[in-house]
């Protein structure tokens, strides 16, 4: 096993004097797909956060791989409408991409012609197809995504993923995402974690499901439906993570 | 050329245009135009801290207002309210600036040439101070633009792509010291929050985006020191305020043909 791209040790974080995160423990690997699940106000925006250092560690320290590109999606982008911004200037921040560039990005994206579009214009699903160009654009390592489906109807969440299982097949990044749509959550992850402060468990998609603690958190109410996620998870997709789902038991047991 | 002083206050005020107009957006985009306000104010106390301790003019201003840059920029993380602590600190340091040099009592200073500047009488040795420093600002900011940009849409997407938003707000505090400097003589202090603001206000409804904002900000700015310099040759009125004023129009102006623009 190589080094983690990224690594939580033993992180708290407090806010305002509230302690957020505790002793959390998560090491991400190049190329796995680990989705944080969790409850509101459990903490899952301040991980991500925490990962890109924009929030200060009372506890505990992160350590990144020398040299590592994260493209990271934030929840939702507020953007000042004193502040004109074009589609493409908003690409190249920080560093400039060429317009021919740009463009490529944005049709990969499934927003082509939306260069010289002002950002302040676009429709929900628009801007965060933008926010994932950019993201991509930096060819990241590690991909962070913060309920980047916030605010999209069924398909467009749904057309969203797709794009993210593409950009992973062809990138090789490792994603780690934050989400609400559980039945993507337990399709798409080679990882679940199930974070209310403290990580309350983790591992395979099913061995989630099945924990005693996630019951606990996400209550009966989520069984019925969750029997239907992994309905769809083992028709469709177990073939093609066995192998992953294998390498992360192997490495607890270590 | 340099010797009437008509073509020296045109060049004060084209350079201290210039010099304001980036930074002046970053002040709009971020909504510091307090924060400009109470750095502004706070170059009162510095004239009055070189008065007391015989120290020279500039320094003393630029230091005054990059203490009260940082003073503000460390509250700034820490949740206050900050409209309100702004609004304190920005008129105790107008009030006890002015209060300090009062009782400097063999000091019989007119300090209405600080509150509202005295443009006509700027010498060769301002023009100097005025051009150098007002290309240090621009240098500055163009050496930091992306990351300030960045760090200014969102201090998370900057953290993400390994900028320090705070360490960026840093050098936007010093830029503004700065600014502070440059300008007092042109406007005085009372006004330079007007030369940040009101230029890049004018020119947001021209641009589509950030760099055309600031050029666009540096031509009305320019616009306006000349305009206004001639308005006040011929009305005799005082400069640094018909400078302002003329910044105005053209805020009003943009504001009428913006919408006309952008239905193009």
């Amino acid at each position: 096993m190589t080094a983690p791209l990224i690594a939580a040790k033993d992180v708290s974080v407090r806010l305002d004097g509230r302690p957020i995160l505790q002793g959390i423990d998560v090491e991400i690997a190049a190329g796995e797909i680990v989705t944080i699940v969790g409850p509101n106000g459990s903490g899952k925006s301040t991980f991500l956060r925490a990962l890109i250092g924009a929030v200060p560690l009372a506890q505990g320290r992160v350590t990144r791989a020398p040299g590592l590109r994260i493209g990271y999606v934030p929840q939702k982008l507020a953007l000042d409408a004193s502040l004109p911004m074009t589609v493409q200037r908003f690409l190249g921040l920080p560093r400039r991409v060429s317009a021919a560039k740009a463009r490529e990005a944005l049709a990969n994206a499934g927003v082509p012609d939306l260069s010289d579009r002002q950002m302040t214009d676009l429709s929900g699903g628009q801007f965060q197809r933008v926010l994932l160009a950019r993201a991509l654009l930096e060819h990241p390592q590690l991909l962070l995504l913060d309920e980047a489906t916030q605010g999209l109807d069924q398909p467009g969440a749904a057309a969203f993923y797709q794009r993210i299982e593409q950009v992973r097949q062809e990138l090789g990044c490792a994603i780690v995402m934050v989400s609400h749509d559980l039945h993507v959550v337990m399709a798409a992850s080679d990882r679940v974690l199930c974070l209310n402060g403290h990580i309350c468990c983790q591992g395979s998609p099913q061995m989630v499901a099945d924990a005693p603690e996630y019951r606990a958190l996400f209550g009966s109410g989520t069984k019925g439906t969750m029997a239907l996620y992994r309905h769809q998870h083992s028709h469709s997709h177990d073939h093609d993570h066995h192998h992953h789902d294998h390498e992360h038991e192997h490495e607890k047991a270590q | 050329m340099l010797d009437d002083f008509m073509i020296r206050a045109a060049l004060a005020g084209l350079g201290v245009a210039f010099a304001a107009a980036p930074l002046g957006c970053f002040v709009v985009w971020r909504r510091m135009a307090y924060f400009g306000e109470a750095t502004a104010h706070a170059a009162i106390l510095g004239v009055a801290l070189a008065l007391s301790f015989s120290l020279p003019l500039l320094p003393a201003i630029i230091m005054a207002a990059l203490v009260m840059g940082l003073t503000v920029t460390v509250f700034r993380g820490r949740g206050y309210a900050m409209d309100t602590l702004l609004g304190v600190m920005a008129h105790t340091a107008l009030a006890a600036g002015m209060v300090a040099v009062s009782l400097l009592a063999d000091v019989r200073l007119d300090l209405s040439a600080f509150l509202f500047g005295d443009i006509l009488a700027v010498t060769r040795g301002d023009l100097a101070a005025i051009w150098l420093g007002g290309a240090l600002i621009v240098g500055l900011m163009a050496w930091r633009w992306s990351a300030l940009l960045t760090a200014t849409l969102n201090p998370d997407l900057a953290r993400a792509s390994g900028i320090d938003p705070r360490r960026e707000e840093l050098w936007l505090t010093l830029a503004l010291a700065l600014v502070v400097a440059v300008a007092i003589k042109v406007v005085g202090v009372l006004l330079i929050a007007a030369l940040l603001v009101i230029p890049a206000a004018a020119a947001r409804p021209l641009v589509r985006t950030p760099e055309s904002m600031a050029f666009a900000a540096a031509a009305l700015g320019g616009t306006a020191a000349i305009g206004g310099l001639g308005g006040a040759y011929l009305g005799d009125t005082p400069a640094g305020p018909s400078i302002v004023c003329a910044a105005t129009l053209l805020f009003v102006a943009t504001a009428l043909v913006g919408p006309a623009l952008r239905r193009r």
